[in-house]
């Protein structure tokens, strides 16, 4: 682990219970989803973690419980280090504390969240749709929800095809 | 017909001002159809008289699910979405997505590979400014400049013909080095390129950098400090403009970027002329960048023989058996990679363009994202252009630089 990070992940793992992972040079910090705010206010004001590069999540259903783990890719421009939060959410009503009050990059990076994999983000300010229609249902980045396919028409099926298309609905 | 409904402005209450409500302001949509929004942005202005009061961006309308495509697909194939992503940036795409697959699988890239890897996406990053500059000037009402930027960004592309037989979708960059060995033609036409282009951009400078025109358009509209820019999480020539020295080319260097010497153009004014100044010193850097490169190109294998993740070459098919079956692997089943994730960026024209990788031990993603540098440059717009006017919003929106397929992914 790099010497820059050592002191952030003890603080992490004495503060708030953390448990850590090194993968391929990485640090994975793993924190409860109440406290991921603070962590992230922490990270930011003591350690100069000013840029939230990402915040994505990951689906491991049906093989572990809990189901999501929502990522938050910080970096440093200071240190020049970066430093990986995981949160693991449960699948049953996921939701995770928003984080727009401490990176404002948060904002349209949690309604991402929100359409492709369904978890909340409580109190955020603006909760509508982001990429996907409004009247789509489901959340497609989830692996329960099936990659869908569009039927090649020819000129024999054309019409059949035609009926049952989406847009074909008069 | 799809009945058309009417907009319900109860959805966005909470986003415009009370004044919109009662008629004193009114609700304009912008786009998804209009030429100055580079591509299908919807923008909702709320207007007082020509002064932009709030504005609401809408986007999702070229949402490709390319995310949710490359989880179906073994390592190799999936690459082939990454083009599709920021169509400005192929080769950049592809090489955040390689960087990513190799740190994975631990895949080592020889030194000729890296070097001309770096050649390519600087090349890139000089045609993709180009589009920049055309639309910009374009939206500024300078036409003549659309016409001059994409001249040259024709000699580029006829660079990336000559190597991979495309122009553009040309998924040359593989995991494990390059798809092939570049042609002998392929030295002569850079350094023709490299000859040529300086002149052309000193051509630009006369045309734009002191137009009176121009200067009148940029010079204090939309400012971005520092703290805001990086609370949105701007990265790339945005952020330069503000003031914050940051390049993942220089802070953490990847394909032996630290071997050469080029600088990273800052401006401190953070308004729409030095985002403007920014890029156009990017071309000379990047033009640094690739002559460096060329002269000291070293020889050797352009891939990775780790037969393992890297299909053989063809030459080696006919004659070898263990070649034969891995090839045959390679590109029926794919390569299984370990169970974790990496996170690997490089900086695009436009940013930072970060991968994050999961694998999950079999032949396919567990779960790919592409942090995308567009998307959070466009999340700070509304910010931008609070008490502009409406034709300063045109030189904002071009100043960022968006790529919708990059924003929406």
């Amino acid at each position: 682990m790099d010497q820059k990070l050592e002191p952030i992940v003890q603080a992490l793992q004495e503060q708030f219970g953390a448990t850590c992972e090194e993968f391929r040079g990485e640090v994975h910090v793993f924190i409860p989803s109440g406290q991921i705010v603070q962590a992230l206010t922490l990270l930011r004001d003591k350690y100069e973690f000013e840029l939230l590069s990402a915040l994505t999540a990951t689906d491991y259903y049906p093989q572990m419980m809990p189901r999501f783990h929502v990522i938050y890719q910080l970096s440093s421009l200071t240190k020049n280090i970066v430093l990986q939060l995981r949160v693991p959410v449960n699948g049953d009503q996921p939701r995770i504390p928003t984080a727009v009050r401490v990176y404002e990059v948060a904002n349209w990076r949690e309604r991402e969240l929100m359409d492709m994999f369904g978890i909340e983000a409580e109190g955020h300010p603006d909760p509508r749709k982001l990429l996907l229609p409004d009247d789509m249902e489901g959340h497609p980045l989830r692996k329960d929800f099936p990659l869908g396919y569009e039927e090649p028409q020819f000129t024999f099926n054309f019409e059949e095809i035609d009926l049952r298309k989406p847009y074909a609905k008069d | 017909m799809t009945q058309i409904e009417e907009v319900q402005y109860d959805r966005y209450r909470h986003l415009v001002s009370e004044r919109a409500f009662s008629g004193e302001t009114m609700l304009l949509n912008m786009g998804p159809q209009h030429p100055s929004t580079h591509g299908v942005l919807r923008l909702l202005l709320e207007l007082d008289g020509e002064v932009i009061v709030n504005a609401v961006p809408e986007i999702g309308y070229l949402h490709t699910g390319i995310e949710k495509n490359m989880e179906a697909k073994t390592y190799l194939k999936a690459e082939v979405m990454t083009d599709r992503l920021d169509y400005m940036n192929n080769l950049g795409n592809n090489l955040a997505y390689c960087m990513a697959v190799e740190k994975l699988v631990e895949l080592d890239v020889p030194p000729r590979a890296q070097a001309l890897r770096v050649i390519l996406v600087e090349l890139q990053r000089i045609a993709s400014h180009l589009v920049w500059i055309g639309t910009f000037g374009l939206d500024l009402a300078a036409m003549s400049m659309f016409l001059y930027a994409f001249r040259e960004r024709e000699q580029i592309l006829d660079i990336f013909e000559l190597c991979s037989g495309q122009r553009m979708m040309t998924t040359f960059i593989r995991p494990g080095g390059l798809w092939r060995d570049v042609p002998v033609e392929f030295e002569t036409a850079v350094r023709n390129f490299i000859r040529s282009f300086p002149r052309r951009i000193d051509e630009y400078e006369a045309l734009l950098t002191k137009n009176p025109l121009f200067l009148d358009r940029l010079l204090g509209i939309g400012k971005l400090d520092a703290a805001t820019a990086l609370q949105h999480g701007v990265t790339g020539p945005m952020l330069r403009a503000s003031g914050v020295k940051w390049d993942l080319r220089k802070a953490r260097p990847y394909m032996g970027y630290e071997q050469y010497d080029f600088d990273i153009p800052v401006r401190t004014e953070g308004d729409t002329y030095a985002r403007y100044l920014v890029r156009v010193q990017e071309f000379r850097e990047s033009l640094r960048i690739v002559e460096q490169a060329l002269n000291k190109l070293p020889m050797g294998p352009v891939r990775s023989d780790n037969r393992k993740f890297v299909p053989p070459p063809r030459s080696e098919i006919g004659v070898s058996m263990e070649a034969l079956i891995h090839h045959f692997k390679l590109w029926t089943e794919g390569f299984p990679a370990p169970k974790g994730s990496v996170y690997s960026a490089v900086e695009s024209p436009r940013g930072e363009l970060g991968v994050y990788l999961e694998g999950d031990g079999g032949p396919k993603p567990h779960r790919v994202h592409m942090r995308t540098p567009s998307f959070d440059n466009l999340s700070v717009v509304p910010k931008l252009v609070k008490g502009h006017l409406v034709a300063d919003l045109v030189a904002i929106l071009a100043s960022t630089d968006i790529v919708l397929g990059d924003i929406d992914r």
